[in-house]
């Protein structure tokens, strides 16, 4: 560097993206470059049934180790409830006792999915670094946390040691011009986005969703944004905290964070993508990817058995809310099955209250478990040769059950339609 | 020097390979020794019942999307599988991997192999010996996650370390 370069320095840091500075601030540093691989302290640790007790605690018990840190774990049961078989019960029964024999201060046991049910109780806060063991952790960045998801035996590592390696990201700013029509949702900026970059194009770097059409989502709206970053490919999916993070953690009763610092300085090295929500149409994903993405126009008419309203991505509240602003007051089509399985007991309740549950159960659903279920194929499968249009995010050969199932992805809105109609519709035809 | 002496046969697979084919949601619920037998059910059934100890898989780019249960990569461990050489890997999948002791080679030629060839490796460079002594490079791996698979995993890494030291609990942080 010329020394005249040095004098016009200013006395700040270089300028950092926002995953740049949450990876500094984890690893004791001012500051850290992109491609370096550093060792961060961990803020949080969420694990669920499947992928935590059964797995940590042989292992665990076999090294004579523990737990670095009881009040930064956060146990959730959320994939084999309800205990439908001695597996499942044996799982499950695995996950409450280790949870009372180490007297863990953090556990949610049928409260629904752990991505919902862990921001809800106000957990995950901007500026922290935490860990999932499960695919789904991005959903955290929604809240400028940086937040990824980990196998069981890495989750070991972080459960003993409370420290983690990462490579510092590139950083890919996804910014979302305009404001998104009525019956289009986060849920189809993102399949519109994997069906762009597809299921590796975030290449475990961070993406980082922005814009004003980002600023105008509603929090779970903006955790659908994040949730889905993992069929991006990318290890984290954050989205800057703002006014409405600030409420929404308020309303979790979380203590008050320090926001102001958590942003991308627009003069800091990252790529640049731009889109129009004032364009963009409702998408579907058709078997059996959700990089198999397109407008909804171009499956329109094609027959489906079942519609599934669930999951993380696809059963919150505000997602329960756009299938009965379609349902409401009206019958599913004959012989189509319409099953809700919402999100969280938080959300279930509050949509009972509203009158959105019995929106949904006038019209003829069927309401299942707040469990992560049918989306994994845990629970109740889905039969063989049916033809599913579903909220959540995946539908790889048979995820959901039986690899003869033909699975279709798409928004609240367009699930609901295709149950109303018996057949793919565009949401906004029906939506009055 | 670090070529390997045995020759490794090919199991040939496409893009996208993700962790359901790999381990079924359906016998997530059981030990790896059975989930193990539904590996890749879904696309190649003959796989499970005639994969060999020392075979090695190679397939297209975006090997192991999808969710992160690491018995998508434990399976090929517990079946023996010596390596995946693919062009590119979910970065969940890949953390997995070298976690559980799989060796995983980034290799953008990975796709010029066929079913049944016999290739060797070389773990040093990393380098792909071909059929016809064709040599195909691959990324480097960092040497944590080198030794992390000669250790047989983190898990054994972290037994090694409670040898030494029993485990204490670190100050808040």
């Amino acid at each position: 560097m010329s020394p005249s370069a040095a004098t016009r320095m200013p006395s700040r840091t270089a300028p950092q993206t926002l995953a740049q500075k949450l990876i500094a601030r984890a690893s004791g540093r001012a500051h850290v470059a992109v491609g370096e691989i550093v060792t961060c302290g961990v803020d949080l640790a969420m694990f669920h049934d499947s992928s935590g007790p059964r797995r940590l605690k042989p292992m665990l018990e076999e090294l004579g180790a523990q737990i670095w840190d009881r009040s930064r774990i956060v146990l959730v049961m959320d994939h084999y409830v309800p205990e439908r078989d001695d597996d499942s019960r044996r799982i499950v029964r695995i996950a409450r006792d280790w949870a009372r024999d180490q007297q863990l201060p953090h556990v949610y046991d049928s409260q629904g999915i752990c991505h919902v049910v862990v921001p809800q109780h106000g957990h995950i806060r901007p500026g922290m670094l935490c860990v999932g063991g499960d695919s789904h952790s991005p959903t955290g960045g929604a809240f400028g946390a940086y937040m990824f998801g980990v196998g069981s035996t890495e989750m070991l590592g972080v459960v003993v040691t409370g420290e983690i390696w990462l490579r510092v990201p590139e950083t890919i700013r996804m910014w979302w011009d305009g404001a998104l029509p009525a019956g289009v949702t986060a849920k189809d900026m993102m399949l519109h986005m994997i069906g762009r970059f597809g299921m590796n194009g975030g290449r475990y770097q961070a993406v980082e969703f922005a814009g004003p059409a980002v600023a105008a989502l509603s929090m779970q709206e903006r955790m659908t944004l994040s949730n889905m970053s993992a069929e991006l490919g990318a290890q984290a999916g954050l989205i800057a905290p703002d006014e409405t993070t600030a409420a929404f953690l308020e309303g979790a009763g979380a203590p008050r964070a320090d926001m102001a610092r958590w942003f991308t300085d627009e003069d800091a090295d990252f790529t640049r993508h731009r889109f129009d929500a004032a364009m963009l149409e409702p998408h579907i994903a058709a078997p059996h990817s959700p990089a198999n993405s397109h407008g909804v126009s171009r499956y329109a008419g094609t027959r489906v058995d079942v519609a599934y309203i669930g999951a993380c991505t696809g059963a919150k509240l505000d997602d329960l809310r756009a299938a009965a602003q379609v349902l409401r007051g009206h019958k599913v089509a004959p012989g189509i099955r319409l099953i809700v399985a919402p999100a969280s007991i938080q959300d279930q309740e509050q949509a009972r209250a509203e009158g959105v549950l019995q929106a949904l159960m006038d019209a003829g659903a069927e309401l299942f478990p707040t469990a992560c279920g049918a989306c994994s194929g845990y629970g109740d499968p889905m039969g063989d040769d049916i033809t599913v249009i579903s909220t959540t995010a995946r539908n790889f050969k048979g995820r959901m059950g039986s690899p003869t199932a033909q699975v279709y992805l798409g928004s609240p809105y367009t699930v609901a339609a295709a149950a109303l109609r018996g057949r793919v519709t565009d949401p906004r035809e029906v939506l009055a | 020097m670090s070529v390997t002496r045995a020759t490794h046969r090919v199991w040939r697979l496409g893009a996208d390979i993700d962790t359901d084919l790999l381990a079924p949601g359906h016998a997530m619920k059981h030990g790896i020794d059975v989930i193990a037998k539904h590996c890749l059910e879904a696309i190649r059934p003959d796989f499970a019942s005639g994969v060999a100890p020392g075979d090695v898989l190679v397939a297209g780019p975006n090997f192991g999307i999808g969710s992160s249960r690491e018995q998508a990569a434990a399976v090929l461990v517990q079946l023996g599988v010596a390596a995946v050489i693919a062009p590119s890997y979910s970065g969940l999948y890949f953390r997995n991997a070298f976690n559980v002791g799989l060796l995983l080679l980034t290799c953008a030629e990975a796709e010029t192999l066929s079913e049944g060839d016999q290739i060797a490796l070389d773990t040093g460079s990393p380098e792909i010996v071909a059929p016809g002594a064709r040599r195909l490079a691959c990324e480097p791996v960092p040497g944590f996650l080198m030794d992390m698979v000669r250790a047989g995993g983190l898990l054994n890494q972290l037994r090694q370390r409670a040898a030494r030291t029993a485990f204490t609990k670190a100050p808040d942080a």
